[in-house]
C-alpha cells in the first residue's frame, strides 16, 4: 500500500470514522475542514513517528508540512 | 438543600392523591433523607423531601402562613433569614417555626411576588396561594438549585428533579433531537430547555406564576454590567478592601447552620481563598479534596500547600480511573443530561466522602471564574480581539502561545494549529458570541458521530439561533470582556457547572454546597468593577489575587489557572471497565436509540480501546454517546442500571 493510501486510511479511520474514500480529498486542509483540531494534530504527529518511523522537529509541526493528505506524503518523502 | 415536587391542576379538581405525590417525592429521597411532608388541597398537593440543616426539630415541611392561606415549599437556603424575619415580626407578623423557609410566605404576604427580591440565597421555590389559585414558582438568580415543569393534560408537574415525574407521567420522557444538538454545542441546553421534550426548567432569575390555565414568565433578576467605555474611578485599593468585606460577609452568612459547615479545597485561588476566609471563623475547619493518578489532572501538591498554611482538617480522596468508570452510570442518572466529561463522576464520589465524615454542607467556590474571569476562553478572548484589530498580524497571535501553561504545549510545536484553531469566527469581533466560537465549533465535533435520521431531523436547528434570542437587549451596549461573561453565566455555570457538576453529584449523597462568590451582592459588585482589574493584561482574577495577597502563598495567589479535569475516555480504556459500558455501545443499541451513527461509534469504540492518544473532541464525543445512551435506557426505556 503506498504512503498516500496508508494516510488517507488512516485519517479516514480515525478522525472522520468512515471508510468512505470520497470523504476526503487528498488536498483537503484538516484545519479549515473541521477534520482535526489542534489537538488532534498530536495524533497524526505520533502516527507518523509510530508507523514511519520519522522524528518530527518542532518547527516541522507547521501546517505546510502536517495539514491534508497531500501535505504529509510531500513532508514524509522528505523525511525519508 | 432537600427536593420538592408537586401537581397542580389547572383545571377541576385535583385528580391526584397523597400516595401519587409520594411516589413522586420517593423519587428524590437523595436530595433530603431526614423526612417527607404533603400538603393537598382540592386543587395542588405538594411534597418535600427534607435535608434537615436549619431548625432541625421544627423545619418540616410545607409550610404556611397565620392563616394556612399561603403554603411553601422549598429546597435551598435563605442565608439573610435572621434579619428577614426581625423585619417582618417588626411588621405583625407571627412565626411558628425558627426555620428559614417560613420567611417566605410571610414575605409573600407582605410583598407579594416582589417577596423574592429580599431574599439573599439558593432557592427553587413553590409557593402556593390558595385563595388567589396561584401557584408561584421561582429558582435563585443564577442557578444553584434546580426546578423543573412539564404539562400532562390539565395537570402542571414541577419538581428538583425530573426522575420525579417518572411515577406519573403516561409516557416515558424522550431525549428531544434540539436539546442534544444544544449538549453538543454548548454542553448544556440554554433557556427554558432540558434534554427531554416538553419538560423545563425554570430559569435561572426566573419567576413563573401559574392561575388556572394562564401562565406568566418574569425574569426579577440578571447579571448586568457597565455601558462600553463608562469611566471608572475607584481605586484598585479601595475595590481589593470592598472586595475581602463583600466575600468575607458572604461567607459568613454562608456558616448559618445546625450542622457543621466545611469546604472543599482544589488547591486553586478560588477555593483558597474561601477557605482562608474561612478558617479565622471555624477554628477546626474540615476541608475536603479529591485526586487523579494522572499528575497532569492532580493538584495535590497544592492543596497540601494551602492545608499546610492553613492548619485545616483535611480529608482526601484518590480517584481511580476505573472508579470513574463504574460509578459513571449513577452520575449520569442524577445529571439527568448528557454530558462531555466524565469529571461530574469524582465530585460525586467526593460528596459521598463528605457525607461519609458526617458532613452535610460544603462551602466550595464555583462562581469566583465567571465573576472575575478566571477561565482560559476569557483570555482567549482578549487576545482574539488584540488578533481580530489586524487579522493579518504574525506577531498578535503568538498571544496564543502563553494560554495553557499546564499542558505541555512543546508537543504542538509553533502552535501554528493553536492559531488557526483560534482564528475560527476572528471575522466577527462584534458578536456577542465572539469568544465561544471556537470551543462551540470544537463541541460541535461530536455533531459528526449524529446518525442521518438525527441529522435530517435537525437540519433547521440552529442552537446559536436559540440562543441568541435568550440574550438581554442591553448585551451590545457591554464590553466584550463582561459579554463573554454573560453568555458564560447562561451556558456553562447554570446548565453545567452548577448543575450536572454541582447540586446534583451533591445532591446524590445528601450534601449541600453553599456558593459564596455567587452572592448576588458579590456579583453586582464584580460587574460593576472595570474589566482591566479583573484580567490584566493576561493575569486572570487580578483583583481576587490583589485581595488574597499575603492571605495564602504565594505559590496558590500566582498559580496559572488550572481548570477541573478527569481522565475521560482514559477512563474507560482499563481493563475491568464495566459491563454496561459495552452493552451501550454496541452497534444493535446504538442503532436502536437512533441518535448515533452505529459504524462511526464502532470506529470511536476501537480507537479509544487502542489507547491511542485521543483529542479532545474524539474524548467529548465518546463521553457524550455513552452518556446519552444511558440516559436514554435510564429514562426512556426505564430500565436504569442502578
Amino acid at each position: 500500500m503506498s504512503n498516500q493510501q496508508k494516510i488517507k486510511d488512516y485519517i479516514l479511520e480515525n478522525f472522520l470514522f468512515s471508510d468512505d474514500q470520497s470523504a476526503l480529498k487528498e488536498d483537503d486542509s484538516f484545519m479549515s475542514k473541521g477534520i482535526v483540531d489542534s489537538t488532534g494534530m498530536l495524533e497524526i504527529i505520533y502516527f507518523l513517528e509510530d508507523e514511519f518511523g520519522v522524528q518530527v522537529a518542532e518547527d516541522e509541526m507547521v501546517p505546510e508540512n502536517l495539514d491534508s493528505v497531500n501535505n504529509l506524503v510531500a513532508f514524509l518523502a522528505k523525511k525519508q | 438543600m432537600c427536593g420538592l415536587a408537586g401537581i397542580y391542576s389547572k383545571v377541576g379538581q385535583l385528580p391526584y392523591s397523597e400516595e401519587h405525590l409520594a411516589e413522586m417525592i420517593k423519587q428524590l429521597h437523595h436530595r433530603g433523607p431526614d423526612g417527607y411532608g404533603f400538603y393537598t388541597d382540592e386543587r395542588i398537593g405538594l411534597s418535600h423531601s427534607r435535608l434537615s440543616i436549619i431548625d432541625l426539630e421544627g423545619g418540616k415541611q410545607p409550610i404556611h402562613n397565620e392563616d394556612q392561606s399561603v403554603w411553601v415549599v422549598f429546597n435551598g437556603e435563605i442565608f439573610n433569614y435572621k434579619e428577614l424575619r426581625q423585619h417582618l415580626e417588626a411588621l405583625g407578623h407571627q412565626f411558628y417555626t425558627h426555620s428559614d423557609t417560613e420567611t417566605i410566605v410571610h414575605l409573600y404576604e407582605q410583598y407579594g411576588d416582589n417577596f423574592v427580591d429580599h431574599l439573599n440565597g439558593q432557592f427553587a421555590i413553590a409557593l402556593w396561594d390558595k385563595p388567589k389559585n396561584r401557584l408561584v414558582l421561582v429558582r435563585d438568580r443564577v442557578g444553584i438549585h434546580p426546578l423543573f415543569y412539564t404539562e400532562q393534560g390539565d395537570q402542571l408537574l414541577f419538581a428538583s428533579e425530573t426522575k420525579a415525574f417518572l411515577p406519573i407521567l403516561n409516557n416515558p420522557p424522550q431525549i428531544d433531537p434540539k436539546s442534544l444538538d444544544q449538549v453538543m454545542t454548548f454542553w448544556s441546553t440554554v433557556g427554558a430547555r432540558t434534554i427531554f421534550s416538553d419538560i423545563f426548567q425554570v430559569r435561572p432569575g426566573e419567576m413563573l406564576v401559574f392561575e388556572g390555565a394562564k401562565k406568566q414568565s418574569r425574569r426579577y433578576w440578571d447579571w448586568g454590567f457597565p455601558e462600553k467605555g463608562e469611566a471608572f474611578n475607584r481605586s484598585k485599593a479601595d475595590l481589593i478592601e470592598e472586595l475581602r468585606i463583600r466575600l468575607t460577609s458572604a461567607i459568613e452568612i454562608r456558616l448559618r447552620a445546625d450542622v457543621p459547615v466545611g469546604a472543599y479545597l482544589s488547591g486553586g485561588l478560588d477555593s483558597s481563598a474561601l477557605t482562608a476566609l474561612t478558617k479565622p471563623m471555624i477554628e477546626n475547619l474540615n476541608t475536603f479534596s479529591i485526586g487523579f493518578q494522572d499528575e497532569q489532572l492532580d493538584e495535590g501538591e497544592y492543596q497540601n500547600e494551602v492545608i499546610e498554611f492553613l492548619k485545616t482538617q483535611h480529608s482526601y480522596l484518590l480517584c481511580q480511573n476505573d472508579q470513574i468508570a463504574e460509578n459513571f452510570n449513577k452520575a449520569v442518572w442524577h445529571a439527568e443530561s448528557p454530558i462531555l466529561r466524565t469529571a461530574p463522576t469524582p465530585m460525586m464520589m467526593l460528596s459521598n466522602m463528605v457525607r461519609d465524615k458526617q458532613y452535610k454542607v460544603v462551602l466550595t467556590g464555583e462562581g469566583a471564574d465567571e465573576i472575575f474571569g478566571g477561565y482560559d476562553i476569557f483570555k482567549e478572548g482578549k487576545i482574539r480581539q488584540f488578533w481580530a484589530r489586524n487579522p493579518a498580524s504574525k506577531f498578535r497571535p503568538l498571544l496564543l502561545k502563553r494560554l495553557y501553561p499546564y499542558l505541555n504545549l512543546s508537543n504542538s510545536g509553533s502552535g501554528a494549529f493553536l492559531q488557526g484553531f483560534f482564528g475560527q469566527g476572528l471575522d466577527q469581533k462584534n458578536s456577542p458570541f465572539f469568544s465561544h466560537i471556537p470551543r462551540w465549533l470544537t463541541t460541535s465535533g461530536c455533531k459528526q458521530f449524529f446518525s442521518d435520521d438525527l441529522k435530517e431531523q435537525l437540519k433547521d436547528s440552529d442552537p446559536i439561533a436559540e440562543f441568541k434570542a435568550e440574550m438581554p437587549d442591553a448585551i451590545d451596549s457591554w464590553d466584550y470582556f463582561n459579554q463573554a461573561q454573560y453568555v458564560e453565566a447562561k451556558s456553562l455555570l447554570s446548565g453545567y457547572l452548577l448543575c450536572s457538576q454541582g447540586d446534583r453529584m451533591l445532591m446524590a449523597n445528601s450534601v449541600e454546597g453553599r456558593f459564596p462568590f455567587l452572592d448576588h451582592n458579590m456579583i453586582e459588585f464584580a460587574n460593576s468593577i472595570d474589566p482591566r482589574m479583573k484580567m490584566h493584561v493576561l493575569n486572570e482574577k487580578y483583583i481576587l489575587k490583589q485581595a488574597m495577597s499575603g492571605k495564602l502563598p504565594a505559590s496558590i495567589v500566582k498559580r496559572f489557572k488550572q481548570p477541573y479535569r478527569a481522565p475521560d475516555a482514559a477512563a474507560f480504556q482499563a481493563g475491568g471497565c464495566p459491563s454496561y459500558v459495552k452493552e451501550l455501545l454496541a452497534e444493535n443499541e446504538i442503532a436502536d436509540s437512533g441518535f448515533f451513527h452505529p459504524k462511526k461509534v464502532q470506529m470511536l469504540v476501537k480507537k479509544v480501546e487502542s489507547g491511542r492518544p485521543t483529542s479532545y473532541k474524539d474524548n467529548m464525543a465518546f463521553v457524550g454517546i455513552l452518556s446519552t445512551q444511558l440516559l436514554h435506557n435510564q429514562f426512556t426505556k426505564k430500565s436504569n442500571n442502578l
